[in-house]
């Protein structure tokens, strides 16, 4: 099991440090295909809206936590966008709420 | 980098930033605490998680050390407790991190064209969100060594704070568990929802991803799919789609995407009150 943790992980730290050298080894000027380039835009949104949404529901024991934490989210990341702020106000309603339900 | 290049360095930095090289990187450890205290609360939840799945203190300071990525581990962690094969961690790995490769494009048009190449391998190691944010707003070229002082400090917090999560995670009540087990989500949220208010072909993006991959993950045949597989499949089609309804264009591009700029606001904005306090 150990072993295989090791060897999963020197696969992506290898596979991720590719992926943030490879531009400062090739890039001598801007990415010219539009089409890619939109592309690559548009992938954080896509990425993290899929990991967000329906795994925040399964995070804790309880989906009604979930939701209260996604929708406290929502608007604490619309209204602030401070990065530490979102993150804690999800978890403080976590907390809030679990002492209730 | 040559004496030369250093001097040149220096010439073209604005004025009230360090004019030495050492006072860039004291400038970038201290510009670094903030992502520091950030880091150190979502790599808290990242040990518990990894924990989760069986894998020790070493094992989670070394994944934290090496790959430095939110997403990017939560979704290693996720792998590994599958059991993944190698070629499906290889490409979760890329499709989930693509951003730091767009990130890496869009900082190498910050760097004096003079410097010494071997700073670009220590560079590519430093490219988060964050990191990547305030390196991306200084004027002129980029003196390495800031970023590696902002590298250093917040690498510290974000391994302390995932051996922490490990350890003493366990100790932690399920109150405090359950709370923090969705820091991480709320971070992903601050990163994709500030844009989207600014955009909203880029909400209508967010809103029709999240719809997708709950159907995947509910629908009979689909939640069938690996959620690593579900973010690779679901990535490909509908950013792939976008790109094509709405091509990015020249003006979005003047710093390789707007999203930089918004992490790069942030991230001074954040570092910036921080540093009044300090």
């Amino acid at each position: 099991m150990h072993k295989n943790v090791l060897f999963s992980l020197l696969v992506m730290t290898l596979t991720i440090y590719s992926i943030r050298l490879l531009p400062f080894l090739f890039l001598k000027g801007p990415i010219r295909n539009r089409w890619f380039r939109s592309f690559l835009h548009y992938v954080p949104y896509v990425t993290l809206a899929v990991m967000t949404f329906p795994a925040i529901l399964e995070a804790t024991g309880n989906p009604l936590q979930g939701v209260a934490a996604l929708i406290a989210g929502l608007l604490m990341a619309w209204f602030s966008g401070d990065l530490f702020a979102v993150s804690i106000t999800c978890c403080v309603v976590v907390f809030l709420t679990g002492l209730i339900l | 980098m040559s004496a030369e290049a250093s001097l040149e360095l220096n010439k073209k930095e604005q004025p009230g930033a360090p004019k030495k090289r050492g006072a860039w990187f004291v400038h970038g450890m201290k510009n670094g605490i903030p992502i520091m205290m950030g880091y150190f609360a979502v790599s808290f939840a990242m040990g518990i998680a990894a924990r989760g799945i069986g894998m020790n203190a070493g094992e989670s300071f070394l994944m934290s050390l090496g790959m430095v990525a939110s997403a990017g581990q939560f979704a290693a962690i996720t792998l590994i407790s599958q059991g993944a094969g190698v070629i499906e961690m290889i490409t979760t790995t890329l499709i989930v991190n693509l951003r730091y490769f767009l990130m890496s494009c869009s900082l190498t048009q910050k760097l004096d064209p003079k410097m010494s190449p071997a700073y670009r391998f220590g560079l590519a190691y430093c490219i988060t969100d964050e990191i990547f944010g305030l390196s991306v707003s200084v004027k002129d070229f980029l003196e390495p060594l800031y970023t590696y002082g902002i590298t250093l400090v917040s690498v510290f917090g974000w391994c302390s704070g995932t051996v922490l999560g490990v350890l003493v995670g366990n100790i932690l009540p399920d109150w405090a568990a359950n709370a923090m087990s969705v820091a991480m989500y709320g971070m992903f949220l601050a990163i994709i929802i500030p844009p989207a208010r600014k955009d909203l072909f880029i909400a209508l993006l967010v809103g029709i991803s999240m719809l997708a991959s709950w159907i995947f993950s509910t629908a009979p045949v689909l939640s069938s799919i690996s959620s690593g597989f579900r973010v690779i499949i679901l990535t490909i089609v509908i950013a792939g789609i976008a790109a094509l309804v709405r091509p990015v264009t020249d003006e979005d591009d003047a710093a390789a995407g707007e999203q930089a700029d918004g992490y790069a606001e942030g991230a001074a904005e954040a570092a910036g009150k921080e540093g009044g306090h300090a």
